[in-house]
């Protein structure tokens, strides 16, 4: 029975109509399920056995002798260190943004909107070099000493993760039903009083969803710190690529993965939580009565200290996290040996100096669009089944669990480490199961890692506004006459095409700027544009650095420009995490 | 105009036709129908509980009941949208449980219309005559058609965001009726609208609804739009039909005290007890009075103490506590000058208008 006609009527009629949407649905659930286990439960699989069994045999000596070394504790002790002061600061800085974005009303405020996500979207090895070439000595922050700190880790990881806090929490905040604050405020409630006694804890499950989400993505941080953490500072996730490609300890590297998967699974069930209770704060407000936020005013009568404090905060964080290192890779792309010019950008098409490089820039750019273009396509696929699966509200109750379960199933990836990802491709996916084939010389293996990395935010893009169709909007197409088929493309297509811009935009981005999985699985002669401009940093020589930054610039422009066209397709959804 | 009424919905069955004769074994015929309804929280309560109705074609049916009362519970089942635990539902004596809602050719229209936000008002009207494949020259017709009978001419290709409350659900009515729809469900359609609007709605949809001869069933907690709209009207309480009559005998002749208090009487005088001039009607029967039973008499039979006034409306209402019948508004036209309208406290006499006593049945 299809979950549509089940989430209907419940009446059950044999016909061949019928049939074929049985076969319909159940093709939607198995190829994302299909795709999912065979791309990312076997390699992770893998790699967790892997740390537990050796030569057939359960075998705990692996965990024994990893978690002997001192090291192996120093790793997870700075990611969960690094984790929560960025998370911390991240919310810190974020909450007035959210408050000055969605609660009140200027000019321009759109633009900064968009521009806030910014960051969010460019790739880790690009915002790893901006960093580096504003905290390095000759940067306009080198004067902190931050490079190659601690701090400077901690910086980059709330670049990134600022928006996460604005949207999540402004999204909630908007939806607030301001008389609340009204009605304190009426009571004698001086403005402060009003935040910390009425609206603060109205804004915790949303500051719970972020934050968890928010660690999450700072605990399994791979590129950024990298770059920026060099040899003294490290995640768990840089240390499997460690373990892994400079000492060729797999089995270390199978061991700390499991470790990842713990951290994540605990991050994940937070935030399972937190949304949960985050819906359901939202369910008891009704959305039609917020009304318009009021104007902005920093003079006149109308002028409130908190504002001032928020648009301060904003300002700064503006400015001094989010723009400057930006500006500062911009800027230092156009220095060359012998003062300024384009020298950088014409190196583009060549190979590096000494020959760092197996390919140019150019073609490994070339090799990024069109990787990202067959991930996308497969990320949008993927996601878009799982969404509409997903978005199903069956009678049965066993059925709802079911499609409870797949959503949760399908979010896995998103905090899986991407890294574990690559590596598990590495080691599962020569001769699969046992079949006589080498999946690993195939071309599509990386578009296949960058699509599961990217499937989950396709799905948070997608299905938020599959589920805001009102289900007896289904019902009023079924008694025009709608069969289910038809009802999925007049009534559920038309809203979810909207999505899709999005959809595409941000796989596409995610693709273009991935780093962890790729670095992995990326051939020598077929480099992405990541992975060169990470080879490039690590060579010495002003000319590769000059370089490393051109491409920078490039590689951010690019994903500005997918977003960008994205943002335009989108007609007012957005994604939620 | 094709004001038939004959259906050309969707996989109806064949053969439907318009305008039987006779009542018998035609229309809708639900038997013993039970509907079981299932809360998020996983705790099924009985809406329908062993309900029997029947509606002959081109009748309209008022469901009047409290909410929770099991109306909209029923309509769904009817419509396919809820799975029935019991009973049969039968059109034309032909047995429906098996046919998915899409074929059934029932129309629903909802409370807060439904209407497709991406399609404009033509789109919403025509989405009905796309999936019954109707030829495009006759769709459009057939919208231009349908927009004129709900008064909404020259709609057709505005955005449904920008209608009124009472636009929309005139689209909604219109796109119900497009298809031509064997049996109309309406699912308390004028519940969201103000009560102005509601009470020039009513008669709208009826004649709408006598206009295309549909045969419909119109669920509503509000006893003045189902007198408005219906033929015969189904009082529904706790998942059963306590009264199925014509609004005139309804009115007159409640069949149990419950319905004559959801129907507003207010005070019963029963069995062989005397009040006043009122007799009990005899040792079974239950005489019901409600706001304009009793009306003031300097000479009359029954005297009260008044509790309140009001006003409302052209007329001024007086809550009465007449000896040995307990609390009974009496409604007289308003006048400009207050003066001779009784206070609070004020003692009054009071006869009675036999008109506008209803005799309960026992």
């Amino acid at each position: 029975m299809t979950a549509v006609a089940a989430a209907r009527s419940g009446v059950v009629a044999g016909r061949g109509g019928r049939l074929l949407g049985h076969a319909g649905w159940a093709l939607a659930v198995a190829a994302p399920l299909a795709f999912l286990g065979v791309f990312f439960a076997l390699p992770v699989g893998t790699l967790v056995l892997r740390g537990f069994v050796a030569d057939g045999a359960l075998d705990l000596t692996g965990f024994t002798e990893v978690f002997s070394r001192p090291r192996t504790w120093r790793i997870i002790g700075l990611t969960l260190a690094q984790a929560t002061v960025g998370t911390a600061i991240s919310v810190l800085l974020g909450l007035p943004g959210a408050h000055l974005l969605y609660r009140r009303e200027f000019r321009g405020r759109g633009v900064v909107r968009a521009l806030v996500v910014v960051p969010f979207v460019l790739p880790t090895v690009v915002v790893g070099v901006a960093f580096r070439s504003v905290l390095s000595d000759s940067g306009p922050l080198g004067a902190l000493g931050w490079d190659g700190t601690f701090a400077g880790v901690v910086a980059a990881l709330v670049f990134f993760n600022y928006s996460v806090v604005v949207r999540t929490v402004g999204a909630f905040w908007v939806q607030l039903d301001r008389r609340a604050e009204d009605a304190a405020a009426a009571l004698g409630a001086p403005p402060w009083r009003v935040f910390t006694s009425v609206t603060l804890p109205a804004l915790t499950p949303a500051i719970a969803s972020a934050a968890s989400i928010v660690f999450l993505f700072c605990a399994t941080a791979f590129g950024v710190v990298l770059v920026l953490g060099g040899t003294r500072y490290g995640t768990v996730e840089t240390e499997i690529w460690v373990q892994t490609a400079q000492f060729l300890d797999l089995r270390a590297a199978a061991v700390l993965s499991v470790v990842q998967l713990v951290v994540v699974a605990g991050a994940l069930l937070a935030a399972g939580r937190a949304r949960d209770r985050r819906e359901r704060a939202l369910q008891m407000t009704a959305p039609e009565r917020a009304s318009r936020p009021p104007r902005l005013a920093l003079r006149g009568p109308g002028r409130r200290a908190g504002d001032i404090a928020a648009v301060a905060v904003t300002g700064a964080v503006g400015v001094l996290l989010l723009a400057l290192p930006l500006a500062t890779v911009a800027v230092r792309s156009l220095r060359t040996p012998t003062g300024w010019g384009l020298d950088n950008y014409a190196n583009l098409a060549t190979t590096g100096g000494r020959n760092a490089l197996s390919v140019t820039v150019w073609e490994a750019t070339l090799t990024s669009l069109r990787v990202a273009l067959d991930a996308t396509v497969i990320a949008v696929v993927v996601g878009g089944l799982v969404a509409l699966v997903v978005s199903r509200r069956p009678r049965a109750r066993a059925r709802r669990r079911a499609v409870r379960l797949l959503d949760a199933v399908f979010m896995l990836p998103l905090g899986v480490s991407a890294v574990t990802v690559g590596f598990g491709f590495l080691v599962a996916l020569h001769r699969p199961l046992g079949l006589d084939l080498d999946l690993r010389s195939s071309p599509l293996l990386i578009p296949i890692a960058q699509a599961v990395v990217a499937t989950p935010l396709v799905v948070r893009t997608v299905l938020p506004v599959l589920r805001a169709v009102d289900s007896r909007l289904h019902e009023a197409a079924a008694v025009l006459g709608a069969s289910p088929a038809r009802v999925l493309a007049t009534v559920d297509w038309p809203v979810a095409a909207r999505s899709l811009g999005l959809a595409l935009g941000l796989a596409f981005a995610v693709s273009l700027g991935e780093f962890g999985a790729t670095s992995f699985l990326a051939r020598p002669e077929r480099p992405t544009l990541p992975v060169v401009i990470f080879r490039l940093i690590g060579r010495p020589g002003a000319e590769n650095l000059g370089m490393a930054l051109a491409a920078s610039v490039v590689l951010g422009l690019l994903t500005a420009t997918v977003m960008s066209l994205a943002e335009r397709l989108r007609h007012g959804s957005s994604v939620e995490i | 105009m094709a004001h038939d009424g004959s259906p050309v919905a969707p996989g109806a069955a064949p053969g439907a036709s318009a305008h039987p004769t006779s009542a018998t074994g035609r229309g809708l015929a639900v038997r013993d129908v039970v509907v079981h309804y299932r809360d998020d929280d996983g705790t099924v309560a009985t809406a329908v509980d062993g309900l029997s109705l029947d509606v002959a074609p081109g009748e309209v049916v008022a469901l009047l009941g409290p909410s929770g009362s099991g109306k909209s519970s029923l309509l769904r089942a009817i419509a396919g949208l809820e799975p029935v635990s019991a009973g049969t539902i039968a059109w034309d004596g032909a047995d429906v449980a098996g046919t998915p809602v899409h074929r059934r050719g029932f129309g629903l229209m909802f409370q807060d219309g439904q209407l497709f936000a991406h399609r404009d008002v033509a789109g919403n009207v025509a989405y009905g005559l796309e999936m019954a494949r109707v030829p495009v020259a006759e769709r459009r017709a057939r919208v231009g058609e349908l927009l004129t009978l709900v008064g909404l001419d020259g709609f057709e290709r505005r955005d449904v965001a920008s209608l009124s409350g009472g636009e929309r659900q005139r689209v909604a009515l219109a796109r119900s009726l497009a298809p031509r729809p064997r049996l109309l469900l309406l699912d308390e359609p004028l519940s969201a609208l103000d009560r102005a609007l509601r009470e020039r709605l009513a008669g709208d949809v009826r004649a709408a609804l006598t206009a295309t001869g549909t045969t419909a069933v119109f669920v509503t907690h509000d006893h003045d739009e189902a007198f408005a709209v219906a033929d015969r009207i189904a009082v529904m309480d706790l998942g059963r039909l306590l009264q199925v009559a014509a609004p005139a005998e309804l009115w007159h002749r409640p069949a149990s005290r419950r319905v004559a208090e959801f129907l507003g009487y207010e005070a019963f005088v029963g069995g062989s007890s005397r009040v006043g001039g009122l007799v009990g009607a005899s040792s079974e029967a239950l005489l019901a009075l409600g706001p304009g039973s009793l009306r003031r008499e300097a000479d009359g039979p029954l005297v009260g103490t008044v509790r309140s006034t009001g006003f409302r409306r052209g007329v001024t209402e007086l809550v009465v506590d007449v000896e040995g019948l307990g609390e009974v508004t009496v409604v007289e036209p308003s006048r400009a000058d207050p003066a001779g309208v009784p206070g609070a406290g004020e003692a009054v006499r009071l006869g009675v208008d036999d008109d506008a006593v209803a005799r309960v049945a026992g």
